[in-house]
């Protein structure tokens, strides 16, 4: 009995915060709709201002945490909420994502920008010091950091549950939970509800932050992430409902994890495999066992189709002659890379756009699942992963060249791909979302830190693994390999786009309904896009880890499946040229600023610009720089065509039939066909070159 | 006119078996039952019409013949062959075609986009070597076929037009003309004429009627333009609450009390 106390009381902890911050998920999720994704980022910024203040700003402790969690939090809450969800129709559940997504990615690379780099060390703890033992259970010691989240979290989830009961907003909050569109219908009292949510669960984020801050000796955004996701997992069992069951289950997880820690054989492989990953294991046994969480996205209010329909994309369709022009410049850009790379660009530079150009392909793959399939998938970086891996590997072992072992990489990411597509094959936004994130950490914890796979090291590539001079410096092999990889690529994904699984494609991103009732097989389709898209990543990761000279987990860890989506949607996810100005831009944007200050944060601050331009999802779906070229593209239009009497340039037009649809039965007859479909793509005929 | 959408119409199963026969199909949801023990057959070639009261459970009863709901009793047979389990997409191959209520379009298409993905659906084309080896641009033949079903239902002139610069009624004209590119041996159209104008409506039923005529493709309309159902429909069936009402032809039906009861009880 003492030696399970004693394995399960260093747990509890991590499981007090894994429910607070679980119980603030299913709070907005209920009363807003939305699933937020910046939680553990929110979390981690009252947790860096609150130990910033106490240790070098030598306020005291009490002083501390009323500005960091009681004001700063809730104001953080309620400005996420009044200048970006609110804006966010209801059924737009990918741009929902998508804002979250890049807010998780996006603040804690602003918080270094903001305050400088320096690390955070030794958080003090709220209510108890964490030095002093007091008491023993079953003699287990009890110190400080036990006492003040255990009586944190009670107090915490006993106010919530007063909060709900017996409060007139608590039962309005549970009104939500019935039908968000009947509280909602109620305007003011709908405003007040939301962002009652908002700022209560943002307060929660805050506190389960500092809670949190202690346990580790450095403040690093990784832990809070990692908070996030157990608590995701905790939330998801709860079907996203019920707080009650959040909070149960998010406690135990915490004390399972330390209680198999303590109980597994320390060196077996088991516990190396199973131990990094439980979080994500018991995440993705809620999204395969829970059958609240494969329906998420039906809409099951009986006022569902009040909501207005996602909005429409821009639709600008290009005149012919204008596409004809603008496919003679992208050939000149090419032709003139091409040259300048092989004669005056420095190999500093070279070595920038090579990096760029490995990216992009990688970037291919993200247009592949998401633009054209549709997918939101949060795992892009773990099947280059793959594909870099096994090439490695293959290479180390068997000797096999490197251009060979990328073959049989990318057909390893595209069975992963597969297996992926195949578990969530009843998912498709938020549940897919976080089925691929619980696979990307799986990998990054489990997988790829395997003795036979990195074994947690860097493994340096070497020149006779591929030959050609692919390494030596002065050359330029590495820059035509991936120029020719990529131009193979791109072709490919063009030819699929405009041929019939293309439009086979299109069909389903506009009505799987529809797709379906003409005879297309939408489950083959999206495993066939799932695959495609694992071998473009698989073959980019090789790609990626040959540019690098050097292989290992850092590379292609979970975070930058998240950062990749980011800077794709910015520069445009629609289009196929949307990659190339991703990977480029990435690299160069990254470059330049090495010229700035360390002061600015040199690499956060390239995250922040793109995520601040993901942020404008919802208003560009089409992606914000995608959006201003083709605000200059019809400018141009205009002018080139100013004389002629019939103007070939069509403005964006508003999309008919979806709205009209419901307009004739707003209430019946329309939740069976009510099946919303993510319009993630925006729409472009006009630039399939 | 017939040669144009194909002969497959005149794909009725051996002597006798009924092209569509529903057999004590139920599905509720909740504590609802939308369809309760719903039984009729609908010959090869034939016009029916489906018409009862909002919520009546005509749009769910189509979507256990599709395959979109899974009934929880019942059986669907196609050509004396049952149906029940399978997958949307392969009962649309077998033949079935279907317009929506709620319109469902593809939005980022041209009309003929819609059209052309429809005839290759129900092909099953889409092999990846094909748009690979770059064999996937659209034949002759198939821009043929499209032209010429566009031409039938009267939109050839807005074939290039993106959906999303569309009205609902035009919407709707190209939800039917991509289900008659796929050439189906029974079309269910959910409220054709919702959205259209009184000369819309009458040209569609006038498309619906030679279609049926003169290639021998069953209807079954759901309509709430009694007007438009007289004209195009052989026999009607009265649903109301999940249930069937009544039976016959449409002049037999309208006279029937129970329909009236059924349209006033609701309605009035
Ligand atoms: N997905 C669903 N979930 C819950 N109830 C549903 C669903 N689909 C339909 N219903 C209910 O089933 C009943 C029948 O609906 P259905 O749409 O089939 O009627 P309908 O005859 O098509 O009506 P209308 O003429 O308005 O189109 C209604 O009470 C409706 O509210
Ligand atoms: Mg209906």
């Amino acid at each position: 009995m003492s030696q399970f106390l004693g394995f399960a009381i260093p747990g509890i902890p991590y499981g007090c915060t894994y429910a607070i911050v679980a119980v603030g998920l299913v709070l907005t999720y209920q009363a807003t709709g939305v699933f937020n994704f910046a939680f553990g980022a929110q979390a981690y910024t009252s947790a860096f201002v609150f130990t910033k203040l106490v240790q070098n700003d030598g306020m005291p402790v009490w002083l501390a945490f009323v500005l960091s969690v009681v004001v700063l939090a809730p104001i953080l809450g309620l400005a996420l909420d009044r200048f970006l969800f609110r804006k966010i129709p209801n059924t737009n559940t990918t741009a929902k994502l998508v804002t979250g997504i890049s807010l998780f990615v996006g603040i804690p690379s602003l918080l270094p920008v903001l305050f400088g780099s320096q690390s955070q060390f030794n958080a003090p703890s709220i209510l108890f010091n964490p030095n002093i033992v007091y008491f023993r259970l079953a003699g287990t010691p009890v110190n400080g950091i036990y006492l003040s989240s255990a009586v944190v979290t009670a107090a915490v989830l006993v106010a919530v549950v007063v909060l709900m009961r017996t409060t007139n907003l608590g039962l309005q909050m549970r009104g939500a939970v019935e039908s968000r569109r009947l509280v909602q219908l109620d305007g003011v009292i709908a405003g007040k509800v939301v962002a009652t949510a908002w700022a209560v669960s943002s307060l929660l984020a805050g506190l389960a932050g500092v809670l949190l801050a202690p346990i580790y000796g450095q403040l690093q955004a990784q832990d809070y992430a990692a908070l996030l996701v157990a608590a995701f997992a905790a939330a998801a069992w709860a079907s996203l409902r019920s707080m009650p069951i959040a909070a149960v289950v998010g406690i135990l997880m915490g004390v399972a994890s330390t209680l198999l820690q303590g109980y597994l054989p320390p060196d077996s492989t088991l516990s190396a495999a199973v131990l990094p990953s439980l979080p994500f294991i018991v995440l993705f046994g809620a999204l395969l066992l829970v059958p609240g969480m494969r329906r998420l996205d039906d809409t099951k209010d009986p006022l569902a189709s009040v909501d207005p329909p996602a909005p429409p994309t821009t639709a600008t369709l290009r005149a012919p002659q204008l596409s004809k022009i603008i496919r003679r410049l992208w050939y000149l850009l090419l032709g003139a890379f091409i040259v300048s790379m092989l004669t005056w660009i420095p190999p500093t530079w070279e070595n920038v756009f090579n990096e760029g150009l490995a990216l992009s392909t990688i970037f291919l793959s993200i247009i592949l699942i998401t633009g054209m399939g549709g997918q939101l998938s949060l795992a892009q970086a773990t099947l280059a992963g793959v594909g870099a891996f096994t090439a490695a590997q293959l290479a180390n072992h068997l000797g096999l060249n490197l251009l060979v072992g990328a073959l049989v990489g990318a057909a390893l990411a595209a069975a992963v791909a597969v297996l992926l597509a195949v578990v969530s094959l009843r998912l498709k936004g938020l549940g897919l979302a976080l089925m691929t994130i619980a696979a990307a950490l799986f990998f990054d914890n489990s997988i790829f830190s395997l003795p036979s796979v990195s074994n947690g090291q860097t493994q340096t590539l070497r020149q006779r693994w591929i030959g050609l001079g692919v390494f030596n410096p002065n050359g330029h092999a590495l820059f035509v390999l991936e120029i020719l990889v990529l131009i193979i690529a791109v072709v490919g994904v063009l030819l699929v786009r405009k041929g019939t699984i293309g439009r086979f494609l299109t069909a389903m991103r506009g009505s799987e309904v529809a797709a379906a009732g003409l005879g297309i097989n939408l489950t083959w389709q999206r495993v066939l896009i799932f695959a495609l898209s694992g071998v473009v990543a698989g073959i980019g990761g090789t790609v990626l880890v040959i540019q690098q000279q050097a292989v290992n987990t850092a590379l292609f860890n979970y975070e930058f499946s998240l950062v990749f989506v980011v800077i794709v949607v910015t520069t445009g996810v629609s289009t196929i040229e949307g990659a190339i100005q991703a990977g480029i831009s990435f690299v160069v944007i990254q470059q330049l600023l090495t010229f700035l200050p360390a002061r600015f944060g040199g690499n956060s601050l390239t995250i922040v610009l793109f995520a601040a331009g993901a942020l404008t999802y919802a208003a560009h779906p089409e992606g914000i720089l995608e959006y201003n070229k083709r605000r200059w593209t019809m400018r141009f239009e205009r002018l080139l065509f100013a004389g002629s009497s019939d103007p070939p340039s069509r403005e964006p037009a508003q999309m008919a039939g979806a709205g009209g649809g419901t307009t004739h039965h707003p209430v019946t007859g329309t939740t069976v066909d009510t099946v919303m479909v993510e319009p993630l793509a925006g729409h472009d005929p006009g630039s399939t070159r | 006119m017939s040669g144009v959408v194909g002969a497959s119409g005149m794909g009725g199963g051996g002597a006798g078996s009924p092209l569509l026969s529903v057999q004590n199909v139920s599905k509720s949801f909740g504590g609802i039952a939308a369809v309760s023990q719903i039984s009729f057959s609908v010959s090869a070639g034939e016009s029916v019409g489906l018409v009862g009261p909002n919520g009546a459970g005509k749009t769910t009863l189509f979507n256990c013949i599709c395959g979109q709901l899974r009934p929880e009793h019942g059986s669907v047979l196609l050509n004396g062959e049952t149906i029940t389990g399978l997958p949307v997409h392969r009962r649309s191959r077998l033949g079935i075609g279907r317009t929506y209520q709620r319109v469902e379009v593809f939005a980022d298409m041209t009309v003929a986009e819609h059209l052309l993905v429809a005839e290759r659906a129900r092909r099953g084309d889409g092999r990846l070597w094909r748009d690979l080896c770059n064999l996937s641009a659209p034949r002759a033949e198939e821009l043929a076929k499209v032209g010429a079903v566009l031409e039938l239902v009267g939109i050839s002139d807005q074939a290039d037009i993106p959906v999303s610069s569309l009205g609902l009624g035009s919407c709707r004209l190209v939800e039917l003309a991509r289900a008659l590119a796929a050439e189906p041996v029974l079309l269910l159209a959910d409220e054709p004429s919702s959205g259209l104008d009184v000369t819309e409506t009458r040209e569609l039923a006038t498309v619906l009627r030679t279609l049926q005529r003169e290639r021998g493709m069953a209807v079954l309309l759901v309509e709430h333009d009694l007007a438009m159902v007289g004209a195009v429909v052989d026999r009607t069936i009265v649903m109301d609450l999940g249930s069937l009402v009544a039976e016959g032809t449409f002049e037999e039906v309208m006279a029937d009390p129970a329909v009236r009861d059924a349209y006033l009880g609701v309605s009035a």
